[in-house]
Formats: C-alpha cells, sequence, structure tokens
C-alpha cells in the first residue's frame, strides 16, 4: 500500500479536488518533491523559498506531528498517512 | 448610520497580503497565512467619533463599523460591554497604584470573552447563508455556540475534549446542541475539525469563519478603551491560548487611533500562560518568534491548553512591538491567583483569570510592570465553569445544629469577627 496525503480544502485546485492522493518517497522531505512533480505549484504552497516547511503548516504522520519527529527528515514507509493540516485558532 | 453600509471590504493575507473574496475562507492558498478582515479605515473615520459611539446602547455592537459583517448583527446583538472595575484593594495587596479588571466573567449570555467572537462569527454564518454552525472547543467556546446557535435558531455541533469540566460540558448539553467529545487533547480536536470543516459545509466558527470570529475579540479593547475615559491602559495583561485575543486587543488599540478616536499614546499588551502549556511565553522569554509546539498539554488551565497556538507567533509580535513581556505560572499560583482576585476584588474567575492574576503579580515585582503605571488585567471566563480546579482549595463550610449555643460557641473568639473590629 502507498503512502497516502491528505490534501487539505486550499490545496486542492492543485489535485484536481483529490482529497487524498498516492505518494512515494522515503521521508516528508521526498515526499513533498514527488508530489510537486504530479501536481506542479504543491511544493512552494507548503515550503517557504528556503524549503522549510510554512510557519502555518502542520504536517502529520498517522496523527503524529513532524515538529515531535524528525521535521522533513522524518523517514515514512508503506502505508503511512500524511496530513497536511493548516493552523487553525483557540476555542 | 445606514445599517446596510459595508466598512470592511475584503479578506487580505496577513502574511503576503493578497486579497480573497469575504467568504467563509481562512486561509491563504499561496502561503497557508491567516486571513483577516480588511475595513475602509477613512469611511469608518467619517462615520464614527467618541459621541456617535457613546449615543448607542451599551453593547460591542457600538463598535460595529470595526467588526467584518455587512448588515446589522442578528446573532448576540446584546454581547458584551462589560464592567470594568477599579479594583483599590488588589491593586493594594499586589503593590501598585492603579489596577482594574476587565471583567468578562458577567459577559452575556454565557459568561466568557467568547460571547464576542460568537456575536461576530454567527451573524456572520447567517449573512452567508449556513445553516448548521459548528467549533472546536475548549469549553467556553462550546458553550457560546450552542447558546447562541440556540437563540438563533440555528443547529449546531461542537466538537471537544473528553476531559473537560463537568460545568463546560453541561454548560453545552443544555441548549441541545451536539455535544461530540473526543478522545485527545485539543490540539487534535482541533485538527478534527480542520479536516472536517470543507467537507460538510458547516459555518465553523473557529475554522472557516475564523476571520470573523477573531475580529470579535476587538470588542474588548474597543471597551476598556472608552471605559477608561477614552485612553488606554500603559499595560493590559492577557491570557494567551491560541494568542489571539492579545492580538485583537492590540489591534483594538491601533485601530482606535487610526481612526482618530484615541491620539497616539505608549500602552504595552503582556501575555500569559499556564507552565503545564507555554510555548508562547517560552519563545519570547528565549526572545524567539519561534513556537515550540508541546506536544502533552499538562495544566488544570484547559481553556489555556493549545500546544500548538495558530497565532503565537503573531502574539509574539505585539509583544515585542509593544515593549510588553510574556509570563508563565505553576497550577499552585493559578489557584492563589483565583483566590486573591475573589477575596481582594470579589470576582469569581475561572483558572485562565487565576493565570492572569498570577503572571500580572510576577510582571510587578520583576518591574516589567512598574508599580506606579496603570494596569488592566483582561478576566476572560466565570469560575462557576472550573470549580473542580478549585475544590477542596478554598476551605469547607462549618456544620452545626441549629442551636444559639453552638453558634455562640462556634463565634467565640472567630478570627473574622475579631478581624473586622479591628
Amino acid at each position: 500500500m502507498p503512502i497516502q496525503v491528505r490534501i487539505p480544502a486550499p490545496l486542492r485546485k492543485l489535485t484536481n479536488e483529490q482529497e487524498l492522493v498516492p505518494a512515494t518517497g522515503a521521508n516528508i522531505g521526498e515526499v513533498l518533491t514527488n508530489l510537486n512533480t504530479a501536481y506542479p505549484g504543491l511544493f512552494e504552497r507548503i515550503c517557504d523559498e528556503s524549503g522549510n516547511v510554512r510557519r502555518f503548516v502542520n504536517i502529520f504522520v498517522n496523527d503524529e506531528d513532524i515538529r515531535f519527529l524528525e521535521e522533513k527528515a522524518t523517514p515514512l514507509k508503506e502505508g503511512d498517512e500524511i496530513s497536511i493540516v493548516p493552523a487553525i485558532a483557540g476555542g | 448610520m445606514s445599517e446596510q453600509q459595508t466598512f470592511f471590504s475584503n479578506l487580505k493575507c496577513r502574511e503576503c497580503g493578497r486579497l480573497y473574496p469575504k467568504e467563509a475562507i481562512h486561509i491563504c492558498e499561496f502561503d497557508f497565512g491567516p486571513l483577516e478582515a480588511a475595513y475602509d479605515y477613512d469611511l469608518i473615520a467619517k462615520h464614527i467619533n467618541r459621541d456617535v459611539i457613546a449615543s448607542r446602547p451599551q453593547t460591542m455592537w457600538r463598535y460595529r463599523e470595526l467588526l467584518p459583517i455587512d448588515g446589522a448583527p442578528t446573532v448576540g446583538a446584546q454581547v458584551g460591554f462589560t464592567p470594568l472595575v477599579r479594583a483599590d484593594r488588589l491593586a493594594k495587596h499586589l503593590g501598585v497604584d492603579e489596577l482594574y479588571i476587565k471583567n468578562d466573567t458577567v459577559n452575556y449570555p454565557t459568561l466568557s470573552f467568547k460571547d464576542r467572537v460568537v456575536s461576530v462569527a454567527l451573524s456572520r454564518a447567517c449573512e452567508l447563508g449556513f445553516k448548521i454552525v459548528a467549533c472546536a472547543s475548549t469549553g467556553n467556546l462550546a458553550n457560546s455556540v450552542a447558546a447562541n446557535a440556540a437563540a438563533a435558531g440555528l443547529t449546531s455541533y461542537v466538537l471537544i475534549p473528553a476531559n473537560l469540566e463537568k460545568s463546560k460540558i453541561v454548560g453545552s448539553l443544555v441548549y441541545g446542541t451536539q455535544v461530540i467529545a473526543i478522545e485527545g487533547a485539543y490540539d487534535q480536536v482541533n485538527r478534527l475539525c480542520s479536516e472536517i470543516a470543507g467537507k460538510y459545509g458547516w459555518g465553523f466558527v473557529n475554522v472557516n469563519l475564523r476571520p470573523y470570529y477573531a475580529e470579535g475579540s476587538k470588542s474588548m479593547g474597543f471597551e476598556i478603551a472608552e471605559q477608561l475615559g477614552w485612553k488606554l491602559p500603559r499595560h493590559t495583561v492577557i491570557p494567551m491560548a491560541s494568542g489571539s485575543l492579545l492580538t485583537k486587543i492590540h489591534k483594538a488599540y491601533k485601530e482606535f487611533i487610526k481612526v482618530g478616536i484615541l491620539e497616539e499614546q505608549p500602552f504595552s499588551v503582556h501575555g500569559t500562560q499556564a507552565s503545564g502549556c507555554s510555548p508562547i511565553s517560552e519563545a519570547k522569554k528565549k526572545n524567539s518568534d519561534i513556537v515550540k509546539p508541546v506536544s502533552k498539554p499538562d495544566t488544570i488551565v484547559k481553556s489555556l491548553a493549545i500546544g500548538t497556538p495558530a497565532d503565537g507567533y503573531y502574539a509574539i509580535r505585539s509583544m515585542n512591538e509593544t515593549g510588553g513581556s510574556a509570563e508563565d505560572c505553576t497550577d499552585e499560583e493559578v489557584i492563589k491567583g483565583i483566590r486573591e482576585l475573589a477575596e481582594y476584588a470579589g470576582i469569581f474567575a475561572e483558572t485562565a483569570g487565576g493565570v492572569t492574576v498570577a503572571c500580572a503579580r510576577k510582571l510587578i515585582e520583576s518591574g516589567k510592570i512598574p508599580r506606579n503605571e496603570s494596569i488592566v488585567l483582561c478576566i476572560t471566563g466565570h469560575g462557576l465553569k472550573t470549580q473542580e480546579a478549585i475544590h477542596g482549595h478554598c476551605g469547607e463550610p462549618r456544620i452545626i445544629n441549629p442551636s444559639l449555643r453552638e453558634f455562640e460557641a462556634l463565634i467565640a473568639n472567630d478570627a473574622a469577627v475579631l478581624q473586622a473590629q479591628n
């Protein structure tokens, strides 16, 4: 089973409105780069000019925030599910 | 004032400035920056001044031109204008000259500042045609969405962490809302809501309605300035969960200056958190603007327990711009703070209020707030909502039989009587 990436609503224009897309890569950084080949423009929405994940983007691997793992170097295996989630307000 | 005149023109990305239409969207498609309401301040300056505002009903809607809805408010028209109380006994206790409490424990209808944001968010939700509204909440927001939606005849769903205080859960259920309790921390509830918000076409007040919701907090700042006699306190001490309230009070003060209601004047906004979840305070103390998330918040102050604060970066910027500081305190200090506010000002606050009092004390003692300058403490929710937190920390009633003899035995040499007579 390939790695699945859950695309947030604001980025679905780039994925032909697909909510869940398959991806390949040994870590988060590679997945983001590979996704950009399939869906041009996706990488720059998620990462800034220096290639770092933007301040208001949260990325989760199987429900764990990658900032608590190894950030963009977080290793991935088949079947992992990645979520890209915008930061949201308090309550 | 024409009810139909619109003073806010667009939504605007706080990061890159791109403009968006005034719809139920909350982040920029290009950099994920939060969208914020953009206003026509020149037009607003022509429509409001101190006299115009003062002539209106005493609710948060007296500042309507600076709130992001198109028509007249349809939900929560009576919210706000809570008392600003001069607290001389508490001032003396803390060793300062001029101290005020902005008392949102008595906000209408659900006893917390969240009624302000919900009034704006649901009024806007009606303008945008939503029939179902929802929120992710640590309790207060859920109470307010449930109550205001009930009054307005909207269907509501509130999603909360399953371990919330009982009063906050009952305080939602009673309005007939759909309460969904999630086995997880608030940040996980938040994430789930972010994923489902777009899917069902609901108006999530703190997700896709966030640009409208967040602006409601400004009314607390407008009221403070008006109630102080059209001037700003030198210091405003504000609790931080996501950090949004602090940035919006800062914005309110700046907007009053921008539209000519106030003159330029120095002011500082200070932010407070509980040590068991203090990502913003920690970053600010390290002089950094990188807010390191807290994976497992551990504090009795559940209403501030947000490990990934969305507005942390902007809150730090507001503190830096105004020469403010951040502080945090232990759960023990929170309980002491709640008791001090009750015993010296007669105000029973929830745990977040205890945080603000305890941290204000630290800021005063460290000299970050000079003792001779004016201070406002923002107290955002009522203590009846978090009674569990102080249960067993403020004594027990003394029980006697209905007998005069027993009463006299009890009262002889009673400390409270002796103290009152001295």
